[in-house]
This record gives structure tokens, C-alpha cells and sequence, in this order.
């Protein structure tokens, strides 16, 4: 099959599988997930043989896959929509078809398939387990179709946004995936707080996409084109980077890219937008997943990643552009800010969510410096890794689940991780795995993937000289290995803390294999990337990954020189950071113990709290009050009731004044009393006698005469 | 002559009207067997007509008739549609169809369910269509004083509807509101084109109303200064223009739920459209002097509409002000006087009728079962009624601007238009996106899926009938349909904007 056909035919099967779900095979469970996870190979085949190819086209980036349509009518020409395959969206789709599959193959075993119904079980809530032969086992999810149903909706989204060619279609994929979100974070809806996480996931991602809309009218303004490959050619760059937008001094350029960044801070969570994704744990754990690996999160730093010529454009090698400043500010702050967050986190889930909002600062900020091959290398190990996590914490959940069924006491949280402790032995899988996922995450030397990338970042922010931004992330980093060690040891080392916990039991093989094949990722991912230059490994192995993703710039980025500093910094870091959270939390029994359950961290710096006093009520007011209250109904509804009563007084004014009095009485009555009193006056001499008549007319005679003669006489 | 099929389109409803009032009253399921067939042949027709545009003649003005009326004063009756109208026309017979479903009317003896209208069937549906024939003559009309005509037994109807089948507790207030507003705006207006008419006797010495031939009257600039105002915003307030839109959303809150429809769906469309057709259109100089007004207005409206629609507890007051919101955004366009701007606001025209149409609907199915409108009150829909939550959220995503959906290939036009004329306004006027996004989802949230509350409980809902559900899914087929494939609508749009942008000297 040619290329680009295949390209366009890999996102189709996930939304045929969403379709054929909600018709046809909605009452049958095993035929729903059947057809997902059918879907999902599909997508992944393509995927793999898209990418096989594409390794085997030299120049890639100056030749890719390309195919496109006409969509959307504009005037003389149409806004074509189409597919491109170049280096970076292989890349990307590489890891995508990965998780994905993994992902929907998990969530089989996660929503207890096999297991009967469950005894109260309601569609909207998760399921609380049934009782067979007096045992309590898990009972399996009641809305497991309509599940499988939107998680297939939403890989068609993120299939979309990779495989296109131009801003619409990624903007298109963009929004499905926001609406799944949506729909996925509420999918249990009968819990208040997950409709509530939903509604917040929706709104806060929103408003990032509406200035990346705005961003995108202006660039097509501007361009007159949304199509990658049109706009990333010199001369409109050049075009773009030198004309002043007028907009707080900016090029047109810089705007359009820090608008469109703004999309990327509400899909990615990043600092001030971050505030919908912890609570996005309410979801089932295979959708954290999905959104903090392989689809959602990803997509935003995918998006500026796409959009790096146009936030570099008019960048020389040094001095940042005004929109890479902001870029790298907003990165590196939110690397730290999230990451100092996440050492107060009990919720397993938690500490993983604000760990993620970290990490992707972490490549947000790697690009806002120019490093551009970094920052895309970190997001893909990060999926690979942070999907472990994931799933593995839900493996983790869905084993203290077990244990809370056993004991039957339902008060103990199965996500506190002060309620685990010596899970290692219960759960090996998971914690071989989730070990592996951690040490990704903290960037343990030389074996694991995470170190590869992270050490790469480091090394250009140091090479580049952005001290700022060198040291903000390395303390980032060193907070993130203490955290993950602090989530490894009160969760799997040590002692069982609860009753629960020593119940635990490991998940079927459902679970554990997609685990187990994340893991080769986790670590094996790293050696295609590792720097020429580096010590003994350096040369080894070609810097594969550097090539072939360098190669979508149209200026090939060249590799910084090898420093010492940098990979000692990451060396102490992340051994640092591993060994002193196991010395600090190795002996903790209890939740009193630990001493960084600091108010202002357990509670994110209170920004809920802030964003609620700052936007959502004085919103709520300025639509109830000011907007709804006095201007409607009382400034413009007001002149209206005033008009009313208005009119009625001037109506009763002029009937009580001139209609009654004048009209009525004067001219009206007046007339008909005055004929009437002329009738009666006349009446006497009405007598019927011929003599007086006869006199009557003398005398008027007379008179006439008189005054004819007066008046003629004296005229003539 | 060709075979008169707008004439056809126009005045079949009227003549059913009558034939429905020659039934006696008590044989109500005739009546509604005249009604939903005169009501099919009149979607076929329109779409029939709609289509042969598309894909046969995609130029000028189409299937124009012209018949002698009273030719000493110029007065002729002349149809014809061009890529404006004809949207508007298909757009009259969807929610003809869909509201005659909808009003159906079945008393369930099971259920003790009492959906549509039972009360006086016959005399409802006889204002109904008169009411939608009036809808018709406008958009097809091409002679002014015809399009007065129209006009007026278009908004006439809309009185007796409200006031006698409206919702109890306020039907009266609206009803007059309603009808008050419109006709002062339509006399401004009147006395805008009585002028144009006299004007243009005067410059060449034709009497007429044909509005082709008013196009080369040569109103001098200074004329279409003045009287550009009048005319649009007489027009416009049937639009629901800012700040004479507070007719609509009463009217919206006391109709019943097919005049609802009729009234979101296409009488406001009736405005913009002839303030589009007759203000921009023949006073092209004016619209050029005013449009910054105009524009100020809408993008006030569009804003100003969501932050109300956010706080309403009412379902059909929420309905009622996103449609101020999204009328905004039709002006809005327009206002842009440039070809993106224009063209999204043609497809927004289409686009929110079927939206509002279809809102209003289901909203109206929920309240005859559950009695309620208030939001705080509801719960727990999408448990009875799967197949209208399915048809309220995609009504939603559309109302949101979501990529595949109509309301996307409308909005995102006029926002580029706008951001051609004046990008601050595009900032501003794209806070609404999000209000947007926040009452929909909050009312999704709240009415279809929290818990049901006991008092809803009480009604024992069942789901909504099968006619109900051809009605929904006529709706959502549009939206999802110029979603998916812009081309089916866009290409028509553009070649009325052509047009109007030659009268504005090929901006």
C-alpha cells in the first residue's frame, strides 16, 4: 500500500471502533473490547510500517510523506487538509502506537473483565465488588463498553493531531481530545468530584484554546496559510519575524507563537494552567494514562514543538527571541514549581500527576532554550516511562483494592500511599516495573532512558549558557528523584502499614504484560540517543535519534560539545535525590512522620483557592449581577418599563387634560350642548301662526336691508 | 417560465393553513397528517432547491419568477434565491419538519404523558404555517415592498402563538413585548425604504421595488449615511441585536416549543438577513460608514449574551440568551464587511438555526415530562432519555465551535474576519467561546447527568417517541454533516458574498 494512503488510513480505525462500540456491540463486553484493542493494533501496525519506511528515506525531512485535500473554501484558493509524515511525527508516532495499544489492552484487566456484576453496582460510579460464595471478589466496570467506546474516540483524536499536516486538522484532533477528556475524567460521573474535575479539565484546557485559536486566525491573517510546510519556509518566516504586530511590541512571528503557546500551557498544564490535571485523577486509571502519556499532555508539547521555527524565527544561536523567553520562563518554573508540589502528594496518583506537570516544564523549557532535539527525546522517553507509572500505580490501586475487599473495610483509601508499604513481595510485577518507571523518572545513570534526555536538556541549557534555567531545572531534577523514592519506599519497601496492604494481590496478566513491555522502553529507548561525544558509551552506538529528529529543522541543529559539568550535575541529582528519599522515608510508619507535609504545598500553594476569589467569582458576579441584574434587567429592560408607563402617563395625561377637557368636552359635548341650546332657545318662537312669521320676516327684512344698504352705499 | 418552486415553497404552507381550518376541530389527527406532509413536501422542495444550486447553477440569483402585482407603483411579486438565501430557505423547511414532529401531540394514556400541543391542534399549526410562509416569502423575496409583506405576516402570527399557547406565567407580557419591538422596528425600517423608493424615483426616474434594480440607484453617499442606520438596525432588532434584543429571549421563555424553534431557528435569521439584504446590500456606502457601530454593538452582544446565558437557571432562558450571543456573532460578521467575516456569518445563519431549533427542542420534550425548566431542579436525564442527551451535547459542541461540527466552520471564519478589521474585538468577543463552554457543560453536568432528584423522580419520565427521535436526528445530521464537509455549504455561501462584496466596491 502507498505510504500515504497507509498514513491516512491510521487514524481511522480507533473512531470506527467508537462508532461500531456505541451502535452495535454496546451489551456485548467482550466484542467491545475486541473491536478497541482490534482498532488499536490496527493504528499500530500502520504506525510501525509508517515508520519503518520512513527510517528508510534519506532526507526525510526535506522529502516526507505528504499528501493533502481541499476542506474548507476561502475565497480563491481552499484550506487543504492533509497528512505529513516527516521525522518528528514519525518519531511521535512511534511512541503514540506504543502506549495506546498498551494502554487499551490494559484497561481490560484494570475494569475487572471476566468478573461478574457487581452486587449495587450503578452505571457512573466505579464498581464496588460482588460477592460470590460469600467471598468478596472485584466486580466488573457496568459502562465497560461505552469505555473502550471513548478511549477509542480519543487515540482518533491524538492519531489526528500527529499525522497532520497544518494547524486545522491539529487543532481539530486538539479539541476531540479535549472533549474526551472531558468525557473520560467524568466517566464516573456519579461521583461529584469527577463530574466537577471534568467540567475544571474542560474549562482550563479551553482557555488555552482559545487563544490558540485567536493564534491561529492571526497566522492565517497573516500567511494566508495553515499548512506546516508553507509557513515554515524562509522568506515567511523571515517575513513574519520582522513585522512588528503591534502588539506589546512583538513580531507577528513572536505573537502567533506565544498565542499559540498559551493552547500548549492549558493542553500540557503548564504554570498558570495546570490546575486541571491532578484533579484529572478522578478518572479511571488507564485514562491518567492516557492523558498524561500518551495522548493529551503530549499533544501540547508536541504543538510547540511543531511550532518551533516560528518561535525561533529571527533567533541566530544566541539571544533569545522575546516568545523562546517566555517559552523557557514558564518551562523552567513550572519544572520546579510543580515538582516542589509533588514531595507533599499522599495520592499515589497525585504525586504522579504533579510529577508530569513537571517533566513536561522540563521540555517546554528545553525548547524555550533552542534545544530542540531535548526536548523532543524527553517527551518520548517520558511517555514511555510516565505510561509505566501510570499503570503501574493502577496496578498498585487496583491490588490495594483487592485488600480492601478482603478486610471489608472500606474507609481505607486504596491511592494513600501511607496505607501501603511492603508491596514488593505481594506485587513483584508491579514493582519491578514501577522500580524501572522510577528510575526512568529520576534519571538513574547510564541504563535508563529518563537519564538520557534529562542529561541532554541539562547539557544544552549548560552549553548554551542559560545558567538560569541550568539550575532551576537540576534542583527540579533532584526533587524529582527524591519524591519517586519517596513514592518507591512507602509504597513497595519496607513493612505493610495497613491490613489491606497485606492482602495485596498482583493483577492478571492483562496488567502486568503491558507493564512489563513498557519497561523495555523505559530503559531501552535511551541508547538511541546517546551523545557522540559522551565518555566510553559515546560512539558506541550511532547518536540515531539526534540525526534523524534534527533532520526535520530545516537547519540542521548541531550537537553541543560535551562538558563534564552537566553530567556530573546529573550524576549527583539523581543519585542524590534517590538516596536521600530512601533515607528519609525508609522508617516512616505513618503519615505523622513525614515532615514535608507542609499546609502550603499539600494544598498547591493554594492556587484553587486564589483562581476561584480571582476569576470564577467575580465572573459569576459580573454575569449575575453587573451584567444580568443591572444592565439587562435594569438598564435596558428599565428605559423599556420606563417607556411603558411612560407612555401610559402621557396617554393619560392627554385624555385627562386636553382629550377630556378640549376635545371631549369643548368641541364634542360643547358643540352638541350649544346646538341643543340654540334648539331650545329657538323653540318659542316656533308657534305656528302665519302673522308672526310673516312679522318676523318683516323685521329681518328691514334689517338685511339696512345693513346691505349701509354696507353698499357707504362702499360705493 | 420555469416550474414556480418558490412560489410553490411559499404560499403551500398558506394554503394549508387554510384547508387545515376548513377540518373540523375535533379531527385533530388529520389535522397533523396535513400538516407533517404539507411540512415534508416542503423540505423536499427546499432541499431540492438548495441542492440544484449546489450542484447545478452555483451563480447569481436561481429560479427566479416575477409576476406583475401592481405595476403603477412598481410593484411586482419576484422570487429568487442566491447563495445567501438558499440556506436559509433549506434551513425554513428543516425547522418546519422537525417542529411539526415535535408538536405531534400523542396523549400517552400509559404515561399520563402529554407531549406537543393538544390544545386547538388545528388553529396552531394554521398560525404555524402561515407564520413559516411569511419565513419563506421573506428569504426568496426580491422586490422590498414584497419583502415587507412577508415580513409582517412572518411576525404577526408570532403574537397569537405566544399569547394563546404560550407558557402561562408570562406568555402575555412577551407576546406584546415581542410583537412591539419588532414592529417598531419593521416601520423604521418601512419608512428607510419608502425613502430609498422616492430617492430613487428621483435619481432615474423608475418606480420600483425590485431590489436588483435598487442595487444602480445611485444614492448619493451623504443619503446612505443617514438611512443606513435606521434600516439595518430597524431590521436588526428581529436579529436580536444589542441593545434591542430583550424581546427575544421572553418570547423564547413564554412560546411554545415549535414557535421556539421557529423563532430562535429562523425568524431571528429573518432579521440579519434582511438587514444584511437590505441595509448592507443597498446602502453599501453606509454600511462602509457605520460598520465600526454595527460592529461595537455585536461585539458587545456576543459577549454580553453568554455572560447572561452563564447565570440563567432556566433552560430556555439560557437557550434564549447563547442565541443574543451567537446572533451577535452573525452581525458581527457582517459587520467585518470582508469575505471571511461574511461567509461565517452566512453558515453561522445556518448553522444556529439548527442548533437553537434543535435546543429548544429537546428542552421542550424535557419539560412536558419532568414540568421543570429550572436547571437546579433537573437531573439525571441521560437515564431516561439517552438518545436526546446524545442530541443536546452534540447540540452543544456546535454551540461551542467544535472542530467537525457546523458551528466550527462558521465561527472560525468570522473570527479571522474579525481579526482582519480589528483583532482587539477578536480577543474580546472570544471570551464568549469559553462562557460558552462553561454553560453547556455546566448545564450538560447538572441536567443530564447528576443524580435524579425526587421530584423529577416522581413524573416516572419515560424516553421521548420515535418522532422525537427523526426530529433530533434531522438536526444533528446538518450540524454534523457542514462539519465534517464544509464544501457542502461554503462554496453556495461565497457566491452571495461575491455579490454583496461587489456592491461594496470589491473590498
Amino acid at each position: 500500500m502507498a505510504t500515504e494512503l497507509l498514513i491516512w488510513l491510521i487514524p481511522l480505525p480507533p473512531v470506527l471502533a467508537f462508532f461500531l462500540i456505541v451502535l452495535f456491540t454496546n451489551k456485548n463486553k467482550a466484542l467491545s473490547h475486541s473491536v478497541a484493542i482490534s482498532a488499536a493494533f490496527l493504528s499500530w501496525l500502520g504506525s510501525m510500517v509508517v515508520f519503518v519506511r520512513a527510517l528508510g528515506v534519506e532526507h526525510l525531512g526535506e522529502h516526507p510523506f505528504e499528501s493533502a485535500i481541499n476542506w474548507l473554501p476561502t475565497g480563491d484558493t481552499w484550506l487543504k487538509v492533509g497528512v505529513l509524515i516527516d521525522p518528528l511525527s514519525a518519531a511521535v508516532l512511534f511512541f503514540v502506537a506504543w502506549t495506546v495499544l498498551m494502554i487499551f489492552i490494559y484497561s481490560v484487566g484494570y475494569h475487572n473483565y471476566g468478573q461478574p456484576a457487581g452486587d449495587h453496582d450503578h452505571a457512573g460510579l466505579p464498581p464496588h465488588g460482588a460477592t460470590v460464595h460469600g467471598h468478596a471478589v472485584p466486580s466488573v466496570e457496568p459502562m465497560y463498553s461505552r469505555f473502550f467506546a471513548f478511549i477509542g474516540l480519543f487515540a482518533f483524536g491524538m492519531y489526528t493531531l500527529v499525522v497532520s499536516d497544518n494547524l486545522l486538522t491539529l487543532f481539530v484532533g486538539w479539541e476531540i481530545m479535549g472533549l474526551c477528556s472531558y468525557l473520560l475524567i467524568g466517566f464516573w460521573f456519579g461521583k461529584p468530584s469527577a463530574r466537577n474535575a471534568a467540567v475544571k479539565a474542560f474549562m482550563t484546557t479551553r482557555i488555552g484554546d482559545v487563544f490558540m485559536l485567536l493564534g491561529i486566525s492571526f497566522l492565517y491573517y497573516a500567511t494566508g496559510t495553515l499548512s506546516y510546510r508553507e509557513i515554515f519556509n524562509e522568506e515567511t518566516l523571515h517575513v513574519l519575524a520582522t513585522v512588528p504586530s503591534g502588539v506589546f511590541g512583538l513580531s507577528a512571528a513572536g505573537l502567533i507563537a506565544i498565542l499559540l503557546f498559551i493552547g500548549t500551557i492549558g493542553k500540557s498544564a503548564q504554570f498558570p494552567l495546570h490546575v486541571w490535571l491532578p484533579d484529572a485523577m478522578e478518572g479511571p486509571t488507564p485514562v491518567s494514562a492516557m492523558i498524561h502519556a500518551a495522548t493529551m499532555v503530549s499533544a501540547g508539547v508536541y504543538a510547540v514543538i511543531r511550532m518551533f521555527p516560528l518561535l525561533s524565527a529571527g533567533y541566530e544561536g544566541h539571544g533569545l527571541t522575546a516568545a523562546m523567553s517566555v517559552v523557557a520562563f514558564i518551562g523552567a518554573f513550572t519544572a520546579i514549581f510543580a515538582a516542589t508540589i509533588a514531595v507533599a502528594q499522599n495520592d499515589i496518583k497525585r504525586v504522579l500527576a504533579y510529577s508530569t506537570i513537571s517533566q513536561l516544564g522540563f521540555m517546554i523549557a528545553a525548547l524555550g532554550i533552542g534545544a530542540y532535539v531535548a526536548a523532543v527525546f524527553h517527551l518520548i522517553t517520558h511517555a514511555f516511562f510516565k505510561a509505566l507509572l501510570f499503570l503501574g500505580s493502577g496496578s498498585v490501586i487496583h491490588g490495594m483494592e483487592h485488600g480492601v475487599l478482603h478486610t471489608g473495610n472500606h474507609s481505607v483509601d486504596p491511592q494513600d500511599m501511607f496505607n501501603m508499604g511492603g508491596l514488593r513481595k505481594k506485587m513483584p510485577i508491579t514493582f519491578w516495573t514501577f522500580l524501572i518507571g522510577g528510575f526512568a523518572l529520576s534519571g538513574f545513570p547510564l541504563v535508563t532512558a529518563g537519564f538520557w534526555s534529562k542529561d541532554e536538556i541539562l547539557a544544552d541549557a549548560w552549553g548554551h549558557g542559560h545558567m538560569a534555567v541550568f539550575i532551576t531545572l537540576a534542583v527540579a531534577a533532584f526533587l524529582t528523584a527524591f519524591y519517586t523514592m519517596r513514592q518507591i519506599t512507602l509504597t513497595f519497601l519496607g513493612e505493610a502499614r495497613t491490613k489491606e496492604a497485606e492482602h495485596a494481590h498482583e493483577t492478571p496478566f492483562t496488567m502486568t504484560v503491558p507493564l512489563m513491555i513498557l519497561s523495555v522502553f523505559a530503559i531501552g529507548y535511551g541508547w538511541v540517543g546517546i551523545p557522540e561525544h559522551f565518555p566510553l558509551l559515546g560512539g558506541l552506538v550511532p547518536n540515531w535519534f539526534h540525526e534523524f529528529v534534527g533532520g526535520t529543522l530545516a537547519e540542521h541543529p548541531e550537537a553541543v560539545e560535551f562538558s563534564i559539568i552537566p553530567l556530573a550535575t546529573s550524576l549527583f541529582v539523581a543519585l542524590g535525590g534517590l538516596f536521600f528519599g530512601w533515607l528519609a522515608y525508609r522508617n516512616v510508619k505513618s503519615v505523622a512522620q513525614d515532615k514535608l507535609q507542609i499546609p502550603l504545598l499539600k494544598n498547591k500553594y493554594y492556587f484553587d483557592e486564589a483562581y476561584d476569589y480571582l476569576f470564577i467569582k467575580p465572573a459569576i458576579w459580573f454575569s449575575e449581577v453587573f451584567v444580568s441584574k443591572w444592565m439587562d434587567k435594569g438598564f435596558i429592560d428599565g428605559i423599556l418599563h420606563i417607556f411603558g408607563p411612560a407612555t401610559g402617563g402621557l396617554g393619560t395625561f392627554i385624555r385627562d387634560k386636553f382629550d377630556v377637557p378640549v376635545v371631549n368636552r369643548f368641541f364634542g359635548d360643547g358643540s352638541a350642548d350649544a346646538t341643543y341650546w340654540i334648539g331650545k332657545n329657538l323653540r318659542p318662537i316656533q308657534t305656528g301662526r302665519i302673522q308672526q312669521y310673516l312679522i318676523l320676516s318683516l323685521i329681518i327684512l328691514v334689517v338685511i336691508g339696512g345693513l346691505l344698504f349701509a354696507l353698499l352705499v357707504r362702499s360705493a | 417560465m420555469n416550474f414556480p418552486i418558490l412560489s410553490i415553497i411559499t404560499f403551500l404552507p398558506m394554503v394549508a393553513a387554510v384547508i387545515m381550518l376548513m377540518i373540523p376541530a375535533n379531527r385533530k389527527t388529520e389535522v397533523r397528517g396535513v400538516a407533517l406532509a404539507t411540512a415534508t413536501v416542503d423540505l423536499l422542495l427546499s432541499g431540492w432547491v438548495y441542492l440544484q444550486y449546489l450542484l447545478g447553477h452555483l451563480t447569481g440569483y436561481q429560479f427566479v419568477e416575477q409576476y406583475d402585482w401592481l405595476p403603477a407603483l412598481g410593484i411586482s411579486l419576484k422570487f429568487g434565491v442566491d447563495g445567501m438565501s438558499a440556506p436559509l430557505v433549506l434551513l425554513t423547511g428543516i425547522v418546519m419538519f422537525t417542529g411539526v414532529l415535535i408538536s405531534w401531540g400523542e396523549y400517552d394514556e400509559a404515561h399520563h404523558l402529554s407531549a406537543g400541543i393538544q390544545d386547538r391542534p388545528r388553529e396552531f399549526f394554521a398560525f404555524l404555517f402561515l407564520l413559516a410562509g411569511g419565513v419563506f416569502g421573506v428569504f426568496v423575496s426580491l422586490d422590498l415592498f414584497m419583502l415587507f409583506f412577508f415580513y409582517e405576516i412572518a411576525v404577526f402570527p408570532m403574537y397569537l402563538l405566544i399569547a394563546i399557547w404560550g407558557w402561562v406565567k408570562t406568555r402575555e407580557y412577551a407576546a406584546m413585548k415581542l410583537t412591539l419591538y419588532l414592529f417598531i422596528g419593521s416601520v423604521v425600517s418601512l419608512v428607510g425604504a419608502l425613502v430609498m423608493y422616492w430617492t430613487q424615483y428621483q435619481n432615474t426616474g423608475i418606480l420600483s421595488f425590485d431590489m436588483i434594480q435598487m442595487e444602480s440607484a445611485g444614492f448619493s453617499a451623504s443619503f446612505q449615511y443617514i438611512w443606513f442606520l435606521p434600516v439595518f438596525i430597524g431590521f436588526a432588532v428581529l436579529g436580536g441585536m444589542w441593545p434591542f434584543h430583550n424581546w427575544s429571549p421572553d418570547g423564547h421563555v413564554a412560546a411554545p416549543t415549535a414557535v421556539s424553534m421557529f423563532h430562535a431557528g429562523v425568524l431571528m435569521k429573518l432579521g440579519a438577513f434582511a438587514a444584511l439584504r437590505v441595509g448592507v446590500m443597498l446602502l453599501p456606502e453606509g454600511a462602509k460608514q457605520w460598520s465600526w457601530l454595527i460592529m461595537a454593538f455585536a461585539g458587545i452582544a456576543v459577549v454580553y449574551g453568554a455572560y447572561i446565558a452563564f447565570v440563567q437557571t432556566d433552560m430556555k432562558y439560557m437557550i434564549g440568551f447563547s442565541s443574543v450571543s451567537h446572533m451577535g456573532l452573525v452581525v458581527l460578521g457582517v459587520s467585518t464587511l470582508n469575505h471571511n467575516g461574511l461567509v461565517g456569518a452566512g453558515v453561522q445563519m445556518f448553522s444556529h438555526g439548527v442548533m437553537t431549533a434543535l435546543f429548544f427542542a429537546i428542552t421542550g420534550m424535557i419539560y412536558d415530562r419532568s414540568h421543570t425548566r429550572q436547571i437546579p431542579e433537573l437531573g439525571g436525564i441521560a437515564k431516561v432519555m439517552p438518545f436526546a442527551t446524545i442530541g443536546f451535547i452534540i447540540g452543544g459542541l456546535v454551540s461551542m465551535g467544535m472542530p467537525g461540527f457546523s458551528g466550527f466552520v462558521a465561527e472560525f471564519p468570522i473570527f479571522m474576519g474579525v481579526w482582519g478589521r480589528q483583532w482587539m474585538l477578536a480577543v474580546v468577543a472570544s471570551i464568549s467561546i469559553i462562557i460558552t463552554a462553561a454553560y453547556i457543560m455546566m448545564n450538560i453536568r447538572k441536567v443530564f447527568f447528576s443524580p435524579m432528584p425526587e421530584e423529577i423522580q416522581k413524573h416516572h419520565i419515560g424516553d421521548i417517541t420515535m418522532l422525537d427521535k427523526i426530529a433530533i436526528a434531522t438536526l444533528c445530521f446538518f450540524m454534523i454533516i457542514i462539519g465534517m464537509f464544509p464544501s457542502v455549504m461554503v462554496p453556495m455561501v461565497e457566491r452571495g458574498v461575491e455579490n454583496i462584496l461587489r456592491l461594496l466596491g470589491g473590498a
